[in-house]
């Protein structure tokens, strides 16, 4: 009972965020609706027994991702105007992406939905008594251990391009060299220097 | 009578719903009343270590020698008065929503934390995790105040300190790292039930980790000497500029505090035994001082935000440039390299890793 109103709370909250995202003129707003986005389903998620992607979800996209992007965000001085322009000449593509995407959704959900028996409809999670992370880990771990390194190597890949890509020599610049600074010591700095006193007169 | 014939009639599910309402409201309560305290136990401490005698006026209530105890209440009272002002060019929901937004994770994220071998809120699997999660939504809260508040300083106040927090953010997290490998759970009663017997607190083998875990701690909630965010002499206050009354309460110092709290709870919980007693392994099974309880937990809470204090009044603030650099070019090394060593020593069957 409970459990039915939650999923149609949060539900309804995914759907409205995500209006939310398409419709809002302000783009911060847009991205702020975004991260409620990701708030919801990570709670629809945890509905599910899936604790483990949900939390991951709101640590990784929420917390990382969404953070950086909010940043870039607020640094674009956007015309709203201007990029209004086009707006007509791309609909008919845009409804045909819309269109395509819906269908390979429809797609899934009818074909989970003929697989289903009618054990995996009972209380999914319940029948399980080890922790979602543990069994998570367990399978990540062994069974797929190859294709999870690879998707590493491949974000460092990525992370090693992005570097090359944003980093250049700059021949001229002023730069602090902090570890010479840190190590700067007494002996450096002071000099202790005897003067003879005056003589009296 | 009649309202435990009220309770009694009530579903068992319900009950168990009612009774988790009255103690979340009343963790929640400790937690406001704590930082009620905290404030006056920092300018307290802080004076006493600058020479200084603090607030020594407001009586609590008007009871004799409480001298300076009413302090927070009167500071309450006053802030709650004031007149919000609302910047003219101000984006006014976020402007208004950012206190909030700030204030949540603060609060939510003690609802993993084992108070006692008892209680806990929330008793989930994944409550390491949970705490990952939440305390890296903190910085929404001043991102977003900066942006809303449309002004310079705030703007430039909200990015040094979304950047500060990010970058610690990460070495925190590899610090988790080494202790979920120590514990082999990352369920926070069963981190603090792994670290029983001598020499059995994580700090013992994780000393790096618990040190650079302390110190990012006190770089994520903006405190001294980590506090360029709102370092007044560069940008008069940073993020909270334009906040005034109610919304400078619930944007700065409530959410700071709160967080203060929670890390230096984090801190014992997860290095430190949490609620076991530091003789226990030493004395006997049988000894009153080697109970676990609440008490030692409290215990380890006040020496971590008593350190928090002593930081303030201790070291002149950090360089933001040096901030950075000893968040990414020190901090995340030195984690990474004692995971690799950690990793050896259970390899090995070194330490507490020998069964």
């Amino acid at each position: 009972m409970l459990i039915n109103i939650l999923f149609y709370v949060f539900s309804a909250t995914l759907i409205g965020a995500a209006l939310g995202v398409v419709l809002a003129r302000n783009s911060v707003h847009s991205a702020m609706f975004l991260v409620l986005a990701f708030f919801t389903s990570s709670g629809l998620w945890l509905l599910m027994g899936a604790e483990f992607l949900a939390i991951v979800l709101v640590l990784v996209y929420v917390g990382a991702v969404m953070v950086l992007f909010l940043f870039v965000v607020m640094m674009l001085d956007i015309n709203t105007a201007q990029m209004r322009e086009g707006f007509t000449r791309y609909a008919p593509l845009g409804l045909v992406i819309a269109l395509i995407m819906i269908a390979e959704i429809a797609y899934v959900v009818y074909y989970r939905h003929l697989d289903l028996n009618a054990e995996l409809l009972v209380a999914p999670t319940t029948a399980v008594a080890v922790s979602n992370t543990k069994s998570l880990g367990a399978v990540l771990y062994t069974q797929y251990a190859y294709p999870f390194q690879l998707a590493a190597v491949l974000l460092l890949i990525a992370i090693v391009a992005a570097i090359t890509l944003t980093m250049r020599a700059r021949p001229n610049l002023k730069k602090q060299d902090i570890s010479a600074q840190v190590a700067v010591g007494k002996a450096d700095r002071l000099q202790i220097v005897q003067v003879a006193s005056e003589k009296r007169p | 009578m009649s309202l435990l014939g009220l309770y009694n009639s009530l579903a068992v599910s319900e009950q168990v719903a009612l009774i988790k309402t009255v103690q979340i409201i009343g963790v929640l309560l400790a937690v406001v009343i704590c930082v009620a305290f905290m404030t006056l136990a920092e300018r307290k401490v802080i004076g006493w270590i600058q020479g200084r005698i603090g607030p020594n006026r407001v009586t609590l209530f008007g009871i004799p020698f409480t001298e300076g105890l009413g302090q927070p209440f009167a500071d309450v009272v006053k802030l709650l008065f004031k007149e919000i002002i609302l910047p003219a060019n101000a984006d006014k929901v976020l402007f208004l929503l950012a206190p909030m937004i700030a204030l949540v994770p603060a609060f939510a994220t003690w609802a993993v934390v084992p108070f006692s071998p008892e209680f806990v809120l929330a008793d989930i699997d994944a409550g390491l995790l949970y705490v990952l999660a939440l305390t890296s939504l903190g910085v929404y809260g001043i991102i977003l105040a900066g942006w809303a508040t449309n002004s310079k300083y705030a703007l430039l106040g909200a990015l040094r300190s979304a950047a500060q927090i990010v970058a610690y953010e990460i070495a925190m997290g590899f610090a988790l790292v080494g202790v979920l490998m120590a514990s082999g759970s990352l369920n926070l009663s069963d981190i603090v039930r792994s670290q029983a017997g001598a020499l059995g607190w994580n700090v013992v083998w994780l000393a790096p980790l618990a040190v650079i875990y302390f110190i990012s701690g006190v770089a994520e909630t903006n405190r001294a000497p980590f506090d360029v965010a709102e370092g007044e002499s560069e940008i008069v206050a940073g993020f909270h500029v334009e906040y005034s009354g109610a919304t400078f309460a619930t944007l700065f110092a409530l959410p700071e505090y709160a967080n203060m709290i929670l890390i230096a709870t984090l801190t014992s919980v997860m290095f430190f035994g949490g609620w076991l007693s530091p003789f226990d392994g030493y004395l006997g099974a049988g000894s009153l001082l080697s109970q676990p309880s609440f008490l030692w937990l409290a215990i380890k809470i006040v020496f971590f935000l008593f350190c928090f204090l002593w930081f303030r009044a201790t070291f002149p603030r950090y360089r933001y440039d040096q901030i950075m650099r000893l968040g990414w070019k020190v901090f995340i090394p030195l984690t990474l390299i004692w995971i690799f060593v950690e990793g050896l020593m259970v390899y090995w069957h070194i330490g507490p890793w020998h069964r």
